[in-house]
């Protein structure tokens, strides 16, 4: 029953919306509406003017006509009554009222155009009362009487008149009083039919009603006509606008004519014509900064091969060599490790702002991926002195990737953290949720200072310009690994705390289509520590929240904007 | 079937031809390659590469990918047409597309400009080194029949010609059948590599293999595809 109700009550809600998307969704139907809509009350106004001035000047006229045909019938009634009084040889009462009746009668014509009724003002019953074909006595209201008998003058309304015969008949009563000679005082009454008025009444209102309607319609359909010129002409803009913005360069409008809609259409077709231009000039651009990038690399790396091999075979003979010369060879040595990896970084970088860059997906098992990252960055740790450990793992965790470019993003933030972390080490972690996976890497060096956070990612930023390069890397890692976890859909965010450390995360979309709600790693991950520190920690989820790393003691920058896990 | 033989100097480890249009480049590889002992042979020009590699008859091809005359793309197909010796392409792109092309068409392994010297003649001595003191040994996988000291699998009687590596690789997977091999183990096995490489190099040749083993390729029965781990070969 509930059930019943509550299908009947979101039919009722949907049906409204409906309407209403339906109507905010066409101007052809809102248009064409609204001028029916219009159009109806105004033809209503007006018919309704017309009908009332029609029959208020019919009814004077018959009102007019009426009374002066009522106050002559009245003075030859009395005249013949007062004739007819000749003292003793007076005819009776019934006699007398005979002949004034049927003198009136005779004025009414044939067909008769009113009907006579005389009514006795005597309450007694001995004076005889007369009408003319079969009018009945009820015709006349008991007001109208009553102002006759009171005022003694003519007084008229309209009523039904009734007939003996059940007829009845919209009509005009006029009465008087009237003297009967030895008789008394009665009153007489016209009662003319308003037949002929009704008739012409109901044929302008029918016509009147005929013409509004057809009106109405017509006004409708010159609406719907000329909101078809425009509309029409605007949807196959629009549709060609959409047609556009798929991608489909060459589609162009119609133009027909030199009107107004002609004109959009041509600067349409110019605005269309400009971008295709544009964008095959931008594409043209692109081909060739990525054919020049890839020239450059072939150009430069071929020498640098040579330089690279000669300088390898006499830095074997560095023993053979003086002291200067040695070391020469092997700065020529280290910096040639660091030009190559410039060189290689730089590539890359122009190849993500050429858009050249293609995603090479795997499932690969992202713990094993991980693990080999941390192998690999062993040597640096244990150059610098610290741990790298890889805690809180699962046993496995297949991702779809491209390992290539994930490796590549786990290296980079492990050789980071190693760079600017201290003596506690480097924590890995990994984990897994629903719709993502994580990978965070936590130092708990120097941290970074408000506002940090958002620039670690820039090309070339160094927390600190005037610090020893200990590992020498390129600059642009940090900003290689943004583009490819951008890439994938994923997200690779960084807080800091100076003093307390950095934490960078990178999640991934195990669905790109899907994407990440929420990361399955905490970004701040001594945020539950008992030393006093929760309230800039809960400043920090705020600046999160609000994305405003500046107004909080700890820099945090969220990329694609995600969400802090409580 | 193309067997490494030791150069024309018994004392050489094996003869090298160089394709690159670099000067500079091919007389510091021919120095490198001597060092370590190996005969250098050189070839700048790609037209001439086909005829240089039928008169010198090298135990690996060092080949660029860009080079006057003959692409070496086409290059590869060629030599690869007629030989089953060792390819390892010289390229500066590390672009994904060049190297699987190069792979694909017929390349073993490839090395990206700048490279070490130690890179190059590990990536050489992995691809030159056979197992000559492998015990003489015949595998069953599948319906076939490989034999590891005379190089040659068969099947049914009839010989299936594999390139050196496919014989590798045939071979690593199938000497313990039904043991998954990532791909980091395979290029560790086949390819000699030490740290994690591009596991491309393994797909491209597994899917090579593949073609020339398997009865029905879209459906192997001899080297399985292990969903998220790598490969291993199919029961005897």
């Amino acid at each position: 029953m509930t059930r019943i109700l509550m299908a009947v009550s979101r039919f009722f809600l949907a049906v409204p919306r409906a309407i209403a998307r339906i109507w905010r969704g066409s101007l052809w139907l809102r248009v064409t509406l609204t001028t029916l809509v219009l159009s109806v009350i105004v033809v209503g106004v007006l018919g309704v003017s017309l009908l009332s001035r029609v029959t208020s000047g019919l009814l004077d006229a018959k009102e007019r006509i009426s009374v002066g045909e009522a106050s002559a019938g009245l003075g030859e009634a009395q005249r013949i009554l007062d004739a007819a009084d000749t003292g003793p040889s007076t005819p009776s009462a019934s006699r007398l009222v005979d002949s004034a009746v049927s003198a009136l009668a005779a004025r009414a014509g044939s067909p008769s155009t009113f009907d006579v009724l005389l009514l006795s003002s005597q309450p007694t019953g001995n004076a005889p009362e007369r009408g003319t074909n079969l009018v009945a006595e009820t015709s006349v209201p008991a007001s109208l009487r009553l102002a006759v008998v009171e005022s003694q003058r003519q007084s008229w309304t309209y009523t039904e008149i009734k007939f003996l015969d059940g007829r009845t008949t919209p009509g005009l009563v006029v009465g008087a009083p009237l003297l009967v000679p030895t008789v008394g005082p009665y009153e007489l009454y016209y009662l003319f039919p308003l037949t002929q008025e009704q008739a012409t009444l109901d044929l302008v209102r029918s016509s009147v009603l005929t013409t509004g309607f057809l009106l109405v319609l017509l006004l409708g359909f010159v609406a719907w006509l000329a909101t078809r010129q425009v509309v029409v002409p605007v949807r196959a803009a629009s549709q060609t606008a959409a047609r556009l913005a798929e991608g489909h360069l060459a589609e162009r409008m119609k133009v027909t004519g030199t009107d107004d809609l002609a004109r959009l259409a041509t600067s349409f077709n110019a605005m269309a014509g400009s971008l295709a231009r544009q964008i095959r000039q931008l594409e043209e651009l692109s081909r060739v900064q990525q054919r020049f990038v890839s020239d450059v690399s072939h150009e430069l790396r071929t020498p640098l091969t040579t330089i690279r091999m000669a300088a390898d075979v006499v830095y074997e003979d560095r023993d053979v060599l003086d002291t200067p010369t040695a070391r020469a060879v092997e700065l020529l040595q280290n910096q040639l490790d660091r030009f190559e990896a410039l060189l290689v970084d730089l590539l890359e970088i122009s190849r993500f702002d050429a858009g050249a860059a293609v995603l090479d997906l795997e499932r690969v098992d992202l713990v094993g991926l991980v693990q080999r990252a941390i192998d690999g960055a062993q040597p640096l740790a244990e150059r610098a002195g610290l741990d790298l450990r890889l805690v809180k793992v699962a046993d496995s965790c297949p991702v779809d990737c491209d390992p290539r470019r994930v490796h590549r993003i786990v290296r980079n933030l492990i050789e980071n953290a190693i760079e600017h972390g201290d003596l506690h080490g480097v924590d890995v972690s990994i984990a897994e949720g629903p719709d993502a996976v994580a990978v965070s890497v936590r130092d708990f060096g120097v941290g970074l200072r408000p506002g940090e956070a958002a620039l670690v990612f820039n090309r070339f930023w160094r927390a600190d310009p005037a610090r020893a390069r200990t590992t020498g890397g390129t600059g642009l890692g940090l900003s290689i690994s943004l583009e490819d976890a951008r890439l994938h859909g994923g997200w690779l965010e960084a807080w800091g705390e100076p003093g307390k450390g950095a934490c960078f995360r990178m999640t991934l979309p195990r669905d790109r289509a899907i994407g990440i709600t929420e990361s399955p790693l905490p970004l701040d991950m001594d945020g539950d520590d008992a030393d006093g520190e929760t309230t800039p920690m809960i400043a920090t989820r705020a600046a999160v929240e609000r994305e405003d790393p500046s107004s909080s003691p700890a820099a945090t920058f969220v990329i694609n904007g995600g969400k802090q896990r409580p | 079937m193309t067997v490494s033989q030791v150069g024309a100097s018994g004392a050489l480890r094996g003869r090298v031809l160089v394709v690159d249009d670099d000067a500079a480049l091919s007389e510091m590889l021919g120095i490198v390659l001597r060092g370590e002992g190996f005969e250098p042979v050189f070839c700048a020009d790609g037209s001439e590469a086909l005829q240089a590699f039928r008169d010198s008859r090298p135990d690996l091809v060092l080949l660029d990918l860009m080079l006057p005359g003959r692409d070496g793309i086409d290059v590869c197909r060629a030599i690869r047409a007629e030989s089953g010796t060792p390819i390892v392409m010289l390229t500066a792109k590390s672009d994904t597309v060049d190297i699987v092309v190069g792979l694909e068409s017929g390349a073993d392994d490839y090395i990206v400009k700048p490279f070490k010297p130690k890179e190059l003649v590990a990536r050489i001595r992995a691809r030159i080194r056979r197992n000559d003191d492998a015990p003489a040994q015949t595998i069953l996988v599948g319906d076939l029949e490989v034999d590891v000291t005379g190089h040659t699998v068969k099947r049914g009687g009839e010989v299936l010609s594999l390139t050196p590596l496919e014989f590798d690789l045939l071979v690593c997977l199938a000497r313990k059948p039904g043991q998954v091999f990532t791909r980091e183990v395979l290029l560790q096995e086949v390819w000699g590599y030490r740290h994690a490489a591009d596991t491309r190099l393994v797909n491209v040749h597994v899917q090579r293999l593949r073609a020339k083993v398997e009865r029905d390729p879209e459906h192997p029965d001899i080297v399985l595809t292990v969903r998220g781990v790598g490969y291993k070969a199919g029961p005897a």
